[in-house]
């Protein structure tokens, strides 16, 4: 091990922190939540533009900020929060020190400079193209270039994050077992987080050049293909990222052990193997891709990750349940969820994005991700509906959860407003799960993805909306103010609590911050035989729901044209 | 736990839970039921697309629309004098996206059917068909072909659903099925 002077144990949790990557812990959370601020204003205007009585902003300004909205959170705000899980999770975890922490550093600031300039090109106003970009359509130079900078980056976080793991090994700092689970899930993330950020590199490296003058021609359809092996497989990163979350809470808050490692573990796997192919699903109603390139890809390929996701499911929720069980809440189908901590927003919070990102996000992907289904999808309002659920109601709210959780151990400060910090995972779930699920609905009506206004006023051809999309989008408006509230709230806890809150000391307080692990086997509890009755009870909800869901939109599709 | 090292060293081999076991079972029947709905479709069903299509240019692609347009225009509409064109059914009939605009206007016969080619000259653009919702990206440098067979008569707007620039929620079209 290297110098001990550069450790500190945390009083509260005895996790172990190594100083340079505590301080990068700290500076990548911090900037996230930064993103995450002016991501959330941003959407709180893009809300209050798409409610028709309300309807905000101008057409470009709504464009310029769409744009900005997009990239901030849905690239900036995730990836540097991931950056700093990847750090805790190969440091803090494995007891070990961070490989090369100027490297780290180093991606850190170009990190900091791509994001910073891809906003500045966005709001000088000539880069409104889209988180997507797609060309022919162009942004400015400085537009890719902020990008690429960000994407190196960020991969050197992942290669800080692998040299680790192989020092953490060659010291023997963890024993000589398997890494955890957590840093397994996070290992799964940062593997995928280098193919995806390969695949970027690999279309807005000549995309920049091609902006610029040196490369005359950029294919359309070449571009749509290799930007969605970034764009949807960074959104990969994050499902790893947050169910290694998932995990972590679950052992935190309840002391929980995984069912069975190899079943948790094979699952991440999966993703590995898998996830990356599923991005064909944004290519279905594309010209020339043949038809049994798009179904390998969607089936083959994406439900491998799906059957991953719908394990993880059932262990996430299931250790929990044993966990509980094992404490004595084994009465009846339900009292180890009913006894759960609900005023905690670590569990409340990971708890909702269970549910979001599974029945709402999980279900609505695979549907939108059917080779046939997906033409009466594609690029309406149902696409930002299913992403809001898995990248906000799953991922973010994990992320804070998270948060609630790392303030006190690495800042040593408390939580200020505590009793506002119990409404915060519901007011911020509940306002995203009602934005998903009326957006998906006005998309189900046909309202389009990225538009200004859906009256066509000024437009050669009327065309009227039936009045329950109006209904719908006013619907959406209101859930956007309930969830911007929440994460307002947020904000406000975490900023306050980092400057303001009562600092802890080195002393252990009175309460505990991390729960004793329980006695492993599952022998003894359950009921009739099945360890996790509970669980399982849910997850058939989840799997009918599904089976009901999937079967009505092929209903919905045989009703249109005739295509062929 | 989840955090720690696994209890067991050797983790891979301790026994699945069964209902592990059993739900991974059920997941994995569930992938290949939905699997095998995308093949059974494209034999039993009637709505899917064709995977036909060419490497065209804005000025080839222009010269195919405008011969339709001035083959078969019945009528002009609109103050940008949009012509409506009714080709005969079965024929090949054209559609064209550009800044901001689908150009012409169709007026087809339900149940019919037609071998619809779609491009655009300059930027991406999403064919929306409405009320039905139907959504196909229109992608510049390709042309997709697809047969379809209007099911029901009526009025129906092409709008753009592939952000395009400023005008782009200005950007509709019309499809009339007699």
């Amino acid at each position: 091990m290297a110098n001990t002077a550069e450790f500190r144990t945390c009083p509260d949790t005895g996790l172990l922190f190594h100083k340079p990557a505590e301080t990068l812990m700290k500076l990548n959370a911090v900037v996230g939540i930064v993103f995450l601020l002016i991501g959330g204003v941003l959407g709180l205007l893009m809300g209050l533009t798409r409610w028709p009585t309300v309807h905000l902003l101008q057409a470009d300004s709504f464009y310029m900020l769409l744009t900005a909205h997009g990239v901030s959170v849905l690239i900036f705000w995730i990836i540097f929060f991931e950056i700093a899980v990847l750090y805790f999770t190969c440091t803090t975890l494995l007891k070990s020190r961070l490989a090369g922490p100027r490297w780290a550093w180093l991606g850190f600031a170009l990190m900091v400079i791509g994001s910073i300039t891809t906003m500045v090109s966005i709001f000088q106003g000539r880069s409104s193209v889209m988180m997507t970009s797609y060309v022919p359509m162009s942004a400015e130079p400085h537009f890719y270039l902020g990008l690429i900078l960000f994407a190196v980056g960020a991969l050197i976080g992942c290669f800080v994050f692998l040299g680790t793991l192989v020092i953490a090994r060659a010291e023997r700092t963890y024993g000589d077992g398997s890494i955890p689970l957590v840093t397994f899930g996070a290992l799964t993330a940062c593997i995928i987080a280098i193919f995806t950020i390969a695949s970027g590199a690999i279309i807005l490296i000549p995309t920049f050049l091609w902006k610029i003058g040196y490369i005359n021609h950029i294919d359309p359809l070449m571009y749509r293909i290799l930007w969605w092996g970034m764009g949807h497989s960074s959104q990969q990163i994050n499902v790893s990222a947050h169910i290694a979350v998932w995990y972590a809470v679950m052992g935190v808050v309840f002391g929980a052990r995984p069912l069975s490692e190899k079943v948790s573990r094979s699952a991440f796997l999966l993703y590995i193997l898998f996830l990356q192919l599923a991005s064909a699903h944004h290519l279905l109603v594309d010209p020339g891709i043949g038809t049994e390139w798009k179904i390998f890809n969607t089936s083959y390929a994406m439900y491998l990750a799906v059957l991953a996701s719908m394990i993880h499911g059932l262990t996430v929720p299931g250790a929990m349940e044993a966990a509980q069980r094992k404490r004595g809440f084994n009465k009846g189908l339900f009292e180890w969820l009913r006894k759960a901590p609900w005023g905690n927003p670590t569990f409340a919070g990971v708890f909702l994005s269970i549910l979001i990102f599974g029945f709402l996000g999980g279900i609505s992907g695979v549907v939108m991700g059917t080779e046939q289904i997906n033409l009466i999808i594609h690029n309406t309002l149902y696409v930002p509906g299913h992403f809001h659920a898995t990248v906000v109601g799953g991922t973010t709210l994990a992320f804070m959860a998270l948060t609630y959780w790392l303030v006190p151990i690495l800042f040593r400060r408390d939580i200020i407003l505590p009793s506002l910090s119990k409404f915060q995972p519901y007011l911020f779930g509940i306002g995203m799960s009602g934005f998903c699920l009326f957006m998906m609905g006005a998309g189900t009506l046909g309202v389009p993805r990225r538009h200004w206004d859906i009256s066509f006023s000024g437009a050669i051809f009327g065309h009227q909306f039936p009045e329950t999309a109006y209904l719908l989008l006013g619907l959406t408006g209101i859930s956007v103010i309930l969830a911007v509230i929440g994460g307002g709230l947020f904000i406000l806890q975490i900023v306050g609590s980092v400057f303001f809150g009562r600092k802890r000391g080195e002393t252990k307080s009175a309460t505990p911050m991390i729960a004793e692990m329980v006695a492993p086997g599952l022998h003894g509890i359950g009921m009739g035989g099945i360890s996790v009755p509970g669980t399982l009870v849910l997850a058939l909800v989840f799997l009918t729901s599904f089976i009901l869901y999937y079967f009505v939109n092929w209903k919905y599709l045989s009703q249109v044209w005739g295509l062929g | 736990m989840s955090l720690t090292p696994p209890a067991e060293r050797i983790w891979w081999n301790e026994p699945i839970e069964a209902v592990e076991l059993f739900w991974v079972a059920i997941a994995l029947v569930w992938a290949l039921v939905m699997f095998f709905m995308m093949p059974y479709w494209h034999i039993y069903g009637k709505q899917n697309l064709s995977s036909e299509a060419y490497r065209t240019t804005p000025e080839m692609y222009t010269k195919k629309v405008q011969a339709m347009v001035d083959q078969y225009t019945i009528r002009k509409e609109t103050t940008r004098d949009m012509p409506v064109v009714a080709p005969p059914a079965g024929a090949d009939i054209y559609m064209l996206g550009r800044l901001w605009e689908w150009y012409p206007a169709l007026e087809l016969e339900k149940g019919q059917s037609y071998r619809l080619h779609l491009s655009s000259v300059d930027w991406q653009h999403g064919f929306s068909l409405q009320p039905e919702n139907i959504n196909l990206q229109v992608i510049p440098g390709y042309e997709m072909v697809i047969k379809i067979t209007p099911n029901k008569s009526g009025e129906y707007s092409v709008i753009c659903n592939e952000y395009c620039g400023i005008g782009h929620h200005q950007m509709i079209g019309k499809i009339y099925v007699k």
